[in-house]
Protein backbone atom coordinates (compact mmCIF):
# COMPACT_ATOMS: atom_id res chain seq x y z
CA UNK A 1 0.00 0.00 0.00
CA UNK A 2 1.38 3.38 -0.99
CA UNK A 3 2.22 5.66 1.89
CA UNK A 4 -0.39 8.37 2.41
CA UNK A 5 0.37 11.87 3.61
CA UNK A 6 -2.00 14.55 4.82
CA UNK A 7 0.27 17.39 3.66
CA UNK A 8 2.81 15.67 1.38
CA UNK A 9 4.57 18.87 0.34
CA UNK A 10 5.37 19.56 3.99
CA UNK A 11 5.84 16.04 5.31
CA UNK A 12 8.28 15.03 2.58
CA UNK A 13 9.92 18.43 2.07
CA UNK A 14 13.69 18.55 1.65
CA UNK A 15 15.79 19.14 4.75
CA UNK A 16 16.85 22.49 3.24
CA UNK A 17 13.22 23.52 2.87
CA UNK A 18 12.41 22.48 6.46
CA UNK A 19 15.42 24.43 7.67
CA UNK A 20 14.35 27.50 5.68
CA UNK A 21 10.87 27.36 7.25
CA UNK A 22 12.36 27.00 10.70
CA UNK A 23 14.80 29.91 10.24
CA UNK A 24 12.11 32.22 9.01
CA UNK A 25 9.48 31.19 11.55
CA UNK A 26 11.86 31.28 14.50
CA UNK A 27 12.89 34.88 13.78
CA UNK A 28 9.23 35.86 13.45
CA UNK A 29 8.20 33.94 16.57
CA UNK A 30 10.95 35.45 18.74
CA UNK A 31 9.78 38.90 17.73
CA UNK A 32 6.16 37.93 18.46
CA UNK A 33 7.12 36.70 21.93
CA UNK A 34 9.31 39.76 22.63
CA UNK A 35 6.44 42.06 21.80
CA UNK A 36 3.66 40.11 23.52
CA UNK A 37 5.07 38.13 26.43
CA UNK A 38 6.79 40.43 28.98
CA UNK A 39 7.66 37.38 31.11
CA UNK A 40 9.90 35.93 28.40
CA UNK A 41 11.14 39.31 27.23
CA UNK A 42 12.51 39.84 30.71
CA UNK A 43 14.26 36.48 30.56
CA UNK A 44 15.84 37.49 27.24
CA UNK A 45 16.87 40.87 28.61
CA UNK A 46 18.53 39.17 31.56
CA UNK A 47 20.71 37.35 29.04
CA UNK A 48 21.35 40.57 27.14
CA UNK A 49 19.37 39.38 24.14
CA UNK A 50 17.11 41.24 21.73
CA UNK A 51 15.19 39.73 18.80
CA UNK A 52 17.97 40.99 16.50
CA UNK A 53 20.32 38.41 18.04
CA UNK A 54 18.22 35.53 16.74
CA UNK A 55 18.77 35.28 13.01
CA UNK A 56 17.90 31.64 12.60
CA UNK A 57 18.02 28.14 14.09
CA UNK A 58 21.79 28.47 14.66
CA UNK A 59 21.06 31.12 17.28
CA UNK A 60 18.38 29.09 19.06
CA UNK A 61 20.79 27.88 21.76
CA UNK A 62 21.20 31.48 22.96
CA UNK A 63 17.58 31.72 24.08
CA UNK A 64 16.63 31.07 27.71
CA UNK A 65 14.74 27.90 28.63
CA UNK A 66 11.20 27.70 29.92
CA UNK A 67 10.19 25.01 32.40
CA UNK A 68 7.13 23.90 34.27
CA UNK A 69 8.23 26.20 37.11
CA UNK A 70 7.91 29.17 34.74
CA UNK A 71 4.43 28.01 33.81
CA UNK A 72 3.54 27.93 37.49
CA UNK A 73 5.08 31.35 38.18
CA UNK A 74 3.35 32.89 35.19
CA UNK A 75 -0.01 31.22 35.94
CA UNK A 76 -2.52 31.91 34.60
CA UNK A 77 -1.99 34.63 31.98
CA UNK A 78 1.74 35.42 32.25
CA UNK A 79 2.77 33.54 29.12
CA UNK A 80 -0.24 34.47 27.04
CA UNK A 81 0.98 35.62 23.63
CA UNK A 82 -2.21 36.88 22.01
CA UNK A 83 -4.94 39.33 23.04
CA UNK A 84 -7.83 37.57 24.75
CA UNK A 85 -10.17 38.62 21.96
CA UNK A 86 -8.19 36.33 19.64
CA UNK A 87 -8.12 33.37 22.06
CA UNK A 88 -10.88 30.81 21.73
CA UNK A 89 -10.04 27.93 24.05
CA UNK A 90 -7.90 26.60 26.87
CA UNK A 91 -6.71 23.14 27.76
CA UNK A 92 -5.14 22.25 31.05
CA UNK A 93 -2.97 19.66 32.69
CA UNK A 94 -1.65 19.20 36.20
CA UNK A 95 1.30 21.25 37.41
CA UNK A 96 3.96 20.53 39.97
CA UNK A 97 2.33 21.70 43.16
CA UNK A 98 -1.33 21.64 42.45
CA UNK A 99 -1.45 24.74 40.28
CA UNK A 100 -2.56 23.56 36.88
CA UNK A 101 -0.91 24.41 33.60
CA UNK A 102 -3.30 26.39 31.44
CA UNK A 103 -2.55 26.61 27.72
CA UNK A 104 -4.33 29.01 25.35
CA UNK A 105 -5.31 28.66 21.71
CA UNK A 106 -6.33 31.04 18.97
CA UNK A 107 -8.51 29.60 16.21
CA UNK A 108 -5.42 29.43 14.00
CA UNK A 109 -3.50 27.55 16.72
CA UNK A 110 -6.29 24.98 16.81
CA UNK A 111 -6.31 24.69 13.00
CA UNK A 112 -2.58 23.99 12.93
CA UNK A 113 -2.89 21.53 15.81
CA UNK A 114 -5.69 19.73 13.95
CA UNK A 115 -3.37 19.53 10.91
CA UNK A 116 -0.72 17.83 13.04
CA UNK A 117 -3.25 15.27 14.30
CA UNK A 118 -4.56 14.78 10.77
CA UNK A 119 -1.01 13.93 9.65
CA UNK A 120 -0.85 11.30 12.42
CA UNK A 121 -4.22 9.80 11.43
CA UNK A 122 -3.30 9.74 7.76
CA UNK A 123 0.02 8.06 8.56
CA UNK A 124 -2.00 5.41 10.42
CA UNK A 125 -3.99 4.84 7.24
CA UNK A 126 -7.08 6.97 7.86
CA UNK A 127 -8.97 8.51 4.92
CA UNK A 128 -12.33 10.22 4.51
CA UNK A 129 -13.85 6.75 4.04
CA UNK A 130 -13.03 5.81 7.64
CA UNK A 131 -15.08 5.88 10.81
CA UNK A 132 -12.88 7.16 13.64
CA UNK A 133 -13.81 6.55 17.27
CA UNK A 134 -12.09 9.01 19.61
CA UNK A 135 -12.01 7.33 22.99
CA UNK A 136 -9.62 9.76 24.62
CA UNK A 137 -11.20 11.89 27.32
CA UNK A 138 -12.79 15.14 26.17
CA UNK A 139 -12.62 18.26 28.30
CA UNK A 140 -9.55 19.99 29.72
CA UNK A 141 -7.46 17.02 28.56
CA UNK A 142 -6.06 17.57 25.06
CA UNK A 143 -6.41 13.96 23.86
CA UNK A 144 -10.06 14.02 22.85
CA UNK A 145 -10.08 17.48 21.31
CA UNK A 146 -6.84 16.95 19.36
CA UNK A 147 -7.69 13.68 17.65
CA UNK A 148 -11.30 14.79 17.19
CA UNK A 149 -10.06 17.88 15.29
CA UNK A 150 -7.59 15.84 13.29
CA UNK A 151 -10.25 13.30 12.38
CA UNK A 152 -12.50 16.09 11.10
CA UNK A 153 -9.65 17.43 8.94
CA UNK A 154 -9.07 14.02 7.41
CA UNK A 155 -12.79 13.79 6.78
CA UNK A 156 -13.43 10.65 8.81
CA UNK A 157 -16.88 10.12 10.21
CA UNK A 158 -15.92 11.00 13.77
CA UNK A 159 -17.40 9.45 16.92
CA UNK A 160 -16.57 11.82 19.81
CA UNK A 161 -16.89 8.98 22.28
CA UNK A 162 -14.66 10.11 25.16
CA UNK A 163 -13.41 7.54 27.65
CA UNK A 164 -15.37 5.13 29.82
CA UNK A 165 -18.55 3.09 29.37
CA UNK A 166 -16.82 0.16 27.74
CA UNK A 167 -20.05 -1.56 26.69
CA UNK A 168 -21.15 1.46 24.67
CA UNK A 169 -17.64 1.81 23.21
CA UNK A 170 -17.80 -1.74 21.89
CA UNK A 171 -21.37 -1.33 20.68
CA UNK A 172 -20.41 1.69 18.56
CA UNK A 173 -17.25 0.09 17.19
CA UNK A 174 -19.33 -2.87 16.01
CA UNK A 175 -22.59 -1.15 14.99
CA UNK A 176 -20.99 1.81 13.21
CA UNK A 177 -18.09 -0.24 11.83
CA UNK A 178 -15.42 1.99 13.35
CA UNK A 179 -12.11 1.43 11.57
CA UNK A 180 -9.83 3.80 13.52
CA UNK A 181 -9.55 3.96 17.31
CA UNK A 182 -7.86 6.77 19.26
CA UNK A 183 -7.30 6.11 22.97
CA UNK A 184 -4.66 5.70 25.65
CA UNK A 185 -2.81 2.42 25.07
CA UNK A 186 -4.04 1.03 28.38
CA UNK A 187 -7.65 1.74 27.46
CA UNK A 188 -7.13 0.22 24.01
CA UNK A 189 -5.72 -2.90 25.66
CA UNK A 190 -8.68 -2.99 28.02
CA UNK A 191 -11.16 -2.67 25.15
CA UNK A 192 -9.31 -5.49 23.39
CA UNK A 193 -9.51 -7.74 26.44
CA UNK A 194 -13.20 -6.94 26.91
CA UNK A 195 -13.98 -7.84 23.31
CA UNK A 196 -11.99 -11.03 23.61
CA UNK A 197 -14.01 -11.97 26.70
CA UNK A 198 -17.18 -11.40 24.71
CA UNK A 199 -15.88 -14.05 22.33
CA UNK A 200 -15.05 -11.66 19.47
CA UNK A 201 -12.17 -12.64 17.20
CA UNK A 202 -10.03 -9.97 15.51
CA UNK A 203 -11.82 -10.78 12.25
CA UNK A 204 -15.13 -9.77 13.84
CA UNK A 205 -13.75 -6.41 15.00
CA UNK A 206 -13.97 -3.80 12.19
CA UNK A 207 -11.02 -1.73 13.50
CA UNK A 208 -7.93 -1.63 11.29
CA UNK A 209 -5.68 0.90 13.02
CA UNK A 210 -5.31 2.78 16.25
CA UNK A 211 -3.48 5.83 17.56
CA UNK A 212 -2.50 5.41 21.16
CA UNK A 213 -0.61 7.93 23.26
CA UNK A 214 -0.52 10.11 26.38
CA UNK A 215 1.26 7.44 28.39
CA UNK A 216 4.26 5.16 28.08
CA UNK A 217 3.74 1.76 26.49
CA UNK A 218 6.08 -0.99 25.50
CA UNK A 219 6.65 -2.84 22.25
CA UNK A 220 5.16 -5.96 23.92
CA UNK A 221 2.01 -4.02 24.70
CA UNK A 222 1.85 -2.91 21.06
CA UNK A 223 2.05 -6.53 19.93
CA UNK A 224 -0.69 -7.50 22.40
CA UNK A 225 -3.03 -4.74 21.24
CA UNK A 226 -2.34 -5.46 17.58
CA UNK A 227 -3.12 -9.13 18.11
CA UNK A 228 -6.31 -8.84 20.18
CA UNK A 229 -7.83 -6.07 18.07
CA UNK A 230 -6.43 -7.20 14.73
CA UNK A 231 -5.08 -3.72 13.96
CA UNK A 232 -1.88 -1.77 13.53
CA UNK A 233 -1.15 0.34 16.60
CA UNK A 234 0.63 3.68 16.27
CA UNK A 235 2.22 5.88 18.89
CA UNK A 236 1.70 9.64 19.15
CA UNK A 237 3.48 12.24 21.26
CA UNK A 238 2.54 15.63 22.56
CA UNK A 239 2.01 17.75 25.59
CA UNK A 240 -0.56 20.34 26.54
CA UNK A 241 2.10 23.04 26.81
CA UNK A 242 2.82 22.60 23.08
CA UNK A 243 -0.82 22.08 21.97
CA UNK A 244 -1.45 18.41 22.75
CA UNK A 245 -1.05 15.14 20.84
CA UNK A 246 0.43 15.48 17.39
CA UNK A 247 3.74 17.16 18.18
CA UNK A 248 5.19 13.91 16.84
CA UNK A 249 3.59 10.75 15.43
CA UNK A 250 4.50 7.32 14.21
CA UNK A 251 4.44 6.36 10.53
CA UNK A 252 4.04 2.98 8.83
CA UNK A 253 7.62 2.10 9.82
CA UNK A 254 6.41 1.98 13.48
CA UNK A 255 9.89 2.86 14.60
CA UNK A 256 10.09 6.31 16.14
CA UNK A 257 7.85 9.36 15.83
CA UNK A 258 8.26 12.11 13.22
CA UNK A 259 8.30 15.52 14.85
CA UNK A 260 6.25 18.11 12.95
CA UNK A 261 9.28 20.28 12.37
CA UNK A 262 7.46 22.97 10.45
CA UNK A 263 5.72 23.77 13.76
CA UNK A 264 8.23 22.66 16.39
CA UNK A 265 12.01 22.71 16.67
CA UNK A 266 13.34 19.86 18.79
CA UNK A 267 16.63 19.95 20.67
CA UNK A 268 18.25 17.42 22.97
CA UNK A 269 20.07 18.95 25.93
CA UNK A 270 22.09 17.74 28.86
CA UNK A 271 19.51 18.09 31.67
CA UNK A 272 22.22 19.13 34.14
CA UNK A 273 24.17 21.72 32.13
CA UNK A 274 21.54 22.76 29.59
CA UNK A 275 24.10 22.26 26.83
CA UNK A 276 22.77 21.17 23.43
CA UNK A 277 23.80 17.60 22.55
CA UNK A 278 24.57 16.31 19.06
CA UNK A 279 22.21 14.07 17.10
CA UNK A 280 21.91 10.53 18.39
CA UNK A 281 22.81 11.38 21.98
CA UNK A 282 20.35 10.78 24.78
CA UNK A 283 19.18 13.77 26.77
CA UNK A 284 16.23 15.97 27.66
CA UNK A 285 13.87 16.91 24.86
CA UNK A 286 13.33 20.66 24.42
CA UNK A 287 10.74 22.17 22.06
CA UNK A 288 10.30 25.57 20.51
CA UNK A 289 6.82 26.26 19.12
CA UNK A 290 7.23 28.13 15.84
CA UNK A 291 3.67 28.85 14.83
CA UNK A 292 1.58 28.97 18.00
CA UNK A 293 0.39 32.46 18.79
CA UNK A 294 -1.60 32.24 22.04
CA UNK A 295 0.88 30.10 23.97
CA UNK A 296 4.18 30.52 22.15
CA UNK A 297 6.68 28.64 24.28
CA UNK A 298 10.33 28.95 23.29
CA UNK A 299 12.79 26.28 24.38
CA UNK A 300 10.36 24.51 26.64
CA UNK A 301 11.96 21.75 28.68
CA UNK A 302 9.75 18.66 28.48
CA UNK A 303 11.76 16.68 31.07
CA UNK A 304 11.33 13.69 28.76
CA UNK A 305 14.56 11.80 28.16
CA UNK A 306 14.86 11.00 24.50
CA UNK A 307 17.03 10.50 21.40
CA UNK A 308 16.54 12.13 17.98
CA UNK A 309 17.37 10.49 14.66
CA UNK A 310 17.76 12.04 11.22
CA UNK A 311 18.16 8.64 9.53
CA UNK A 312 16.09 8.52 6.33
CA UNK A 313 12.73 6.85 6.98
CA UNK A 314 11.27 4.26 4.58
CA UNK A 315 7.92 6.06 4.82
CA UNK A 316 9.31 8.97 2.83
CA UNK A 317 8.80 11.58 5.54
CA UNK A 318 11.82 13.80 6.04
CA UNK A 319 11.03 15.18 9.47
CA UNK A 320 13.30 14.16 12.33
CA UNK A 321 12.23 11.18 14.44
CA UNK A 322 12.19 10.91 18.22
CA UNK A 323 12.24 7.64 20.13
CA UNK A 324 9.64 6.80 22.76
CA UNK A 325 10.58 8.83 25.85
CA UNK A 326 12.92 6.66 27.91
CA UNK A 327 12.27 8.31 31.24
CA UNK A 328 11.97 11.65 32.98
CA UNK A 329 14.54 14.08 34.27
CA UNK A 330 12.12 15.06 37.04
CA UNK A 331 9.89 12.97 39.31
CA UNK A 332 6.71 13.29 37.26
CA UNK A 333 4.76 10.07 36.83
CA UNK A 334 2.33 9.41 34.02
CA UNK A 335 -0.50 7.29 35.34
CA UNK A 336 -3.32 6.31 33.03
CA UNK A 337 -2.33 9.24 30.83
CA UNK A 338 -2.49 11.73 33.72
CA UNK A 339 0.57 13.67 34.87
CA UNK A 340 1.17 13.14 38.57
CA UNK A 341 3.81 14.81 40.72
CA UNK A 342 4.57 13.35 44.14
CA UNK A 343 4.45 16.92 45.47
CA UNK A 344 0.75 17.12 44.56
CA UNK A 345 0.01 14.06 46.66
CA UNK A 346 2.05 15.53 49.50
CA UNK A 347 0.05 18.77 49.30
CA UNK A 348 -3.23 16.88 49.70
CA UNK A 349 -1.91 14.86 52.65
CA UNK A 350 -0.58 17.90 54.49
CA UNK A 351 -3.76 19.90 53.84
CA UNK A 352 -5.81 17.08 55.34
CA UNK A 353 -3.70 16.82 58.47
CA UNK A 354 -1.63 13.77 57.57
CA UNK A 355 2.11 13.64 58.08
CA UNK A 356 4.41 13.80 55.06
CA UNK A 357 5.22 10.12 55.56
CA UNK A 358 3.82 8.50 52.50
CA UNK A 359 4.73 6.20 49.71
CA UNK A 360 3.39 6.07 46.18
CA UNK A 361 3.20 2.67 44.55
CA UNK A 362 2.52 2.55 40.83
CA UNK A 363 1.92 -0.72 39.08
CA UNK A 364 0.34 -2.00 35.91
CA UNK A 365 -2.28 -4.71 36.26
CA UNK A 366 -3.87 -6.08 33.07
CA UNK A 367 -2.39 -3.19 31.07
CA UNK A 368 -3.98 -0.63 33.39
CA UNK A 369 -1.95 1.59 35.70
CA UNK A 370 -2.76 1.44 39.38
CA UNK A 371 -1.90 4.09 41.95
CA UNK A 372 -1.67 3.30 45.64
CA UNK A 373 -0.84 5.88 48.28
CA UNK A 374 0.33 4.45 51.57
CA UNK A 375 -0.05 6.78 54.51
CA UNK A 376 1.18 6.24 58.02
CA UNK A 377 -1.60 6.21 60.61
CA UNK A 378 -1.40 8.95 63.23
CA UNK A 379 -2.97 9.30 66.70
CA UNK A 380 -4.97 12.25 65.34
CA UNK A 381 -6.59 10.22 62.61
CA UNK A 382 -7.10 7.05 64.63
CA UNK A 383 -10.30 6.35 66.57
CA UNK A 384 -12.04 3.23 67.82
CA UNK A 385 -14.67 3.55 65.11
CA UNK A 386 -14.21 1.66 61.86
CA UNK A 387 -16.78 3.86 60.16
CA UNK A 388 -15.02 7.08 61.08
CA UNK A 389 -11.64 5.88 59.88
CA UNK A 390 -13.18 4.58 56.67
CA UNK A 391 -14.78 8.01 56.19
CA UNK A 392 -11.44 9.77 56.65
CA UNK A 393 -9.89 7.32 54.23
CA UNK A 394 -12.61 8.10 51.71
CA UNK A 395 -12.12 11.85 52.23
CA UNK A 396 -8.47 11.36 51.37
CA UNK A 397 -9.36 9.41 48.22
CA UNK A 398 -11.73 12.23 47.24
CA UNK A 399 -9.08 14.87 47.98
CA UNK A 400 -6.55 13.05 45.83
CA UNK A 401 -9.10 12.63 43.07
CA UNK A 402 -9.89 16.32 42.92
CA UNK A 403 -6.18 17.20 42.89
CA UNK A 404 -5.01 14.53 40.43
CA UNK A 405 -8.09 13.61 38.47
CA UNK A 406 -7.34 10.00 39.29
CA UNK A 407 -8.71 7.47 41.73
CA UNK A 408 -6.00 6.24 44.05
CA UNK A 409 -6.18 3.42 46.54
CA UNK A 410 -5.34 4.79 49.98
CA UNK A 411 -3.79 2.32 52.42
CA UNK A 412 -3.26 3.15 56.06
CA UNK A 413 -0.11 1.59 57.45
CA UNK A 414 1.47 1.47 60.89
CA UNK A 415 3.79 4.32 61.90
CA UNK A 416 7.43 4.07 60.86
CA UNK A 417 6.77 1.25 58.42
CA UNK A 418 7.45 3.26 55.28
CA UNK A 419 10.93 2.39 54.15
CA UNK A 420 13.47 5.13 54.61
CA UNK A 421 16.88 5.11 53.05
CA UNK A 422 19.46 7.34 54.68
CA UNK A 423 16.66 8.82 56.77
CA UNK A 424 14.75 9.97 53.70
CA UNK A 425 11.61 8.13 52.68
CA UNK A 426 11.58 6.49 49.28
CA UNK A 427 8.56 8.27 47.88
CA UNK A 428 7.83 6.45 44.68
CA UNK A 429 7.96 2.78 43.84
CA UNK A 430 7.18 2.27 40.17
CA UNK A 431 6.73 -1.44 39.51
CA UNK A 432 5.63 -0.98 35.90
CA UNK A 433 7.75 -2.71 33.33
CA UNK A 434 7.50 -0.53 30.26
CA UNK B 1 -20.33 4.14 85.31
CA UNK B 2 -18.04 2.97 82.55
CA UNK B 3 -14.82 1.18 81.73
CA UNK B 4 -11.88 2.23 79.55
CA UNK B 5 -11.45 0.63 76.19
CA UNK B 6 -8.14 0.83 74.36
CA UNK B 7 -8.28 0.63 70.57
CA UNK B 8 -5.14 -0.31 68.64
CA UNK B 9 -4.53 0.28 64.95
CA UNK B 10 -3.73 -2.95 63.12
CA UNK B 11 -2.05 -2.82 59.78
CA UNK B 12 -3.33 -5.52 57.46
CA UNK B 13 -0.38 -7.87 57.33
CA UNK B 14 0.39 -11.30 58.75
CA UNK B 15 1.71 -11.31 62.29
CA UNK B 16 0.73 -7.76 63.20
CA UNK B 17 -1.77 -8.74 65.90
CA UNK B 18 0.62 -11.44 67.14
CA UNK B 19 3.26 -8.73 67.67
CA UNK B 20 0.83 -6.54 69.60
CA UNK B 21 -0.24 -9.35 71.91
CA UNK B 22 3.37 -10.39 72.39
CA UNK B 23 4.27 -6.89 73.60
CA UNK B 24 1.32 -6.94 76.02
CA UNK B 25 2.25 -10.40 77.30
CA UNK B 26 5.87 -9.48 77.84
CA UNK B 27 4.72 -6.58 80.00
CA UNK B 28 2.40 -8.78 82.06
CA UNK B 29 -0.73 -7.12 80.82
CA UNK B 30 -3.79 -9.29 81.26
CA UNK B 31 -6.53 -8.69 78.76
CA UNK B 32 -10.06 -8.93 80.12
CA UNK B 33 -11.66 -8.62 76.73
CA UNK B 34 -10.62 -8.45 73.11
CA UNK B 35 -12.52 -7.78 69.93
CA UNK B 36 -11.14 -7.23 66.45
CA UNK B 37 -12.91 -5.25 63.76
CA UNK B 38 -11.62 -5.36 60.24
CA UNK B 39 -12.07 -3.62 56.89
CA UNK B 40 -10.51 -4.79 53.67
CA UNK B 41 -7.19 -3.14 54.41
CA UNK B 42 -6.80 -2.43 58.12
CA UNK B 43 -8.12 -3.53 61.48
CA UNK B 44 -8.82 -2.25 64.98
CA UNK B 45 -8.18 -4.34 68.08
CA UNK B 46 -10.32 -3.18 70.99
CA UNK B 47 -9.17 -4.37 74.38
CA UNK B 48 -10.18 -3.96 77.99
CA UNK B 49 -7.48 -4.27 80.66
CA UNK B 50 -7.04 -3.62 84.37
CA UNK B 51 -4.17 -1.19 84.08
CA UNK B 52 -5.01 1.31 81.37
CA UNK B 53 -2.14 3.70 82.01
CA UNK B 54 0.50 0.98 81.87
CA UNK B 55 -0.99 -0.55 78.74
CA UNK B 56 -1.16 2.69 76.77
CA UNK B 57 2.41 3.55 77.83
CA UNK B 58 3.66 0.16 76.73
CA UNK B 59 1.82 0.42 73.40
CA UNK B 60 3.06 3.93 72.77
CA UNK B 61 6.65 2.96 73.53
CA UNK B 62 6.38 0.04 71.12
CA UNK B 63 5.13 2.41 68.40
CA UNK B 64 1.50 1.30 68.23
CA UNK B 65 -1.16 3.89 67.57
CA UNK B 66 -3.95 3.66 70.13
CA UNK B 67 -6.82 5.63 71.56
CA UNK B 68 -8.79 5.34 74.80
CA UNK B 69 -12.50 5.89 75.27
CA UNK B 70 -15.11 5.30 77.97
CA UNK B 71 -17.45 2.49 77.18
CA UNK B 72 -20.33 0.68 78.89
CA UNK B 73 -19.76 -2.80 80.33
CA UNK B 74 -22.91 -4.56 81.43
CA UNK B 75 -23.23 -7.67 83.63
CA UNK B 76 -25.64 -9.94 81.81
CA UNK B 77 -28.17 -11.85 83.88
CA UNK B 78 -27.29 -15.52 83.35
CA UNK B 79 -30.78 -16.51 82.24
CA UNK B 80 -32.27 -17.21 78.82
CA UNK B 81 -33.22 -13.91 77.24
CA UNK B 82 -30.72 -11.98 79.38
CA UNK B 83 -29.09 -10.22 76.42
CA UNK B 84 -32.41 -9.68 74.69
CA UNK B 85 -33.67 -7.88 77.78
CA UNK B 86 -30.71 -5.50 77.82
CA UNK B 87 -31.04 -4.79 74.09
CA UNK B 88 -34.76 -4.09 74.49
CA UNK B 89 -34.04 -1.55 77.20
CA UNK B 90 -31.58 0.24 74.92
CA UNK B 91 -33.97 0.01 71.97
CA UNK B 92 -36.84 1.48 73.98
CA UNK B 93 -34.56 4.35 75.01
CA UNK B 94 -33.76 4.82 71.29
CA UNK B 95 -30.06 4.30 71.87
CA UNK B 96 -28.15 3.26 68.77
CA UNK B 97 -25.45 0.62 69.28
CA UNK B 98 -22.29 1.13 67.23
CA UNK B 99 -20.68 -2.13 68.22
CA UNK B 100 -20.66 -4.63 71.10
CA UNK B 101 -18.76 -7.69 72.23
CA UNK B 102 -18.88 -10.16 75.10
CA UNK B 103 -16.39 -11.38 77.69
CA UNK B 104 -16.40 -13.67 80.69
CA UNK B 105 -15.36 -12.82 84.21
CA UNK B 106 -12.48 -15.16 85.12
CA UNK B 107 -13.27 -15.29 88.83
CA UNK B 108 -17.00 -14.71 88.82
CA UNK B 109 -17.68 -16.83 85.75
CA UNK B 110 -20.36 -14.30 84.79
CA UNK B 111 -20.99 -13.00 81.26
CA UNK B 112 -20.41 -9.36 80.42
CA UNK B 113 -21.23 -7.32 77.36
CA UNK B 114 -19.38 -4.20 76.22
CA UNK B 115 -21.45 -1.60 74.37
CA UNK B 116 -20.30 1.36 72.30
CA UNK B 117 -23.38 3.53 71.96
CA UNK B 118 -24.10 6.89 70.40
CA UNK B 119 -25.37 8.45 73.64
CA UNK B 120 -23.72 6.91 76.65
CA UNK B 121 -25.52 8.99 79.30
CA UNK B 122 -28.90 8.12 77.89
CA UNK B 123 -27.97 4.43 77.72
CA UNK B 124 -26.67 4.39 81.31
CA UNK B 125 -29.82 6.11 82.57
CA UNK B 126 -32.04 3.57 80.83
CA UNK B 127 -30.03 0.61 82.14
CA UNK B 128 -30.08 2.04 85.65
CA UNK B 129 -33.80 2.47 85.50
CA UNK B 130 -34.25 -1.24 84.84
CA UNK B 131 -31.63 -2.13 87.44
CA UNK B 132 -29.30 -3.67 84.91
CA UNK B 133 -25.92 -3.71 86.54
CA UNK B 134 -22.94 -1.98 84.94
CA UNK B 135 -19.29 -2.51 85.78
CA UNK B 136 -16.74 0.24 86.39
CA UNK B 137 -13.00 0.23 85.84
CA UNK B 138 -12.26 -0.50 89.50
CA UNK B 139 -14.54 -3.49 89.55
CA UNK B 140 -12.85 -4.99 86.47
CA UNK B 141 -9.94 -6.26 88.56
CA UNK B 142 -12.28 -8.31 90.70
CA UNK B 143 -14.04 -10.05 87.87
Amino acid sequence: MAERYFQPEIETASREQIRAWQDERLVKQVRHVWENVPYYRKKMEEKGLTPADIKGVDDLHKLPFLSKDDLRDAYPYGLLGAPLKDCVRIHSTSGTTGKRVVAFYTQEDIDLWDDCCARALTAAGATNEDVCQVSYGFGLFTGGAGLNGGSHKVGCLTIPMSSGNTERQIMFIRDLNATILCATPSYAAYLGESMKEMGLTPAQIPLKAGIFGAEAWSEEMRQDIQKTLGIRAFDIYGLTELSGPGVAFECSAQNGMHINEDHFIAEIIDPKTGEVLPDGQQGELVFTALTKKAFPLLRYRTKDICVLSHEPCPCGRTHVKMCKPRGRSDDMLIIRGVNVFPSQIETVLLNMGYPANYQIIVDRVNHTDTLEVQVEMTPEVFTDSMGEIAQRQKALVDGLRSMLGLTAKVSLVAPKTIVRSEGKAVRVIDKRKI
Amino acid sequence: MSVKQISIFLENKPGFLAEVTKVLGQNNIDMRALSVAESSDFGIARIIVDDVYKTTTVLKDAGYINSVIDILAVALPDVPGGLSNVLNVLADAKVNIEYMYAFLGGKTGGAYMVFKVADQDKAAAALNKYRIRMVDQEELGEL
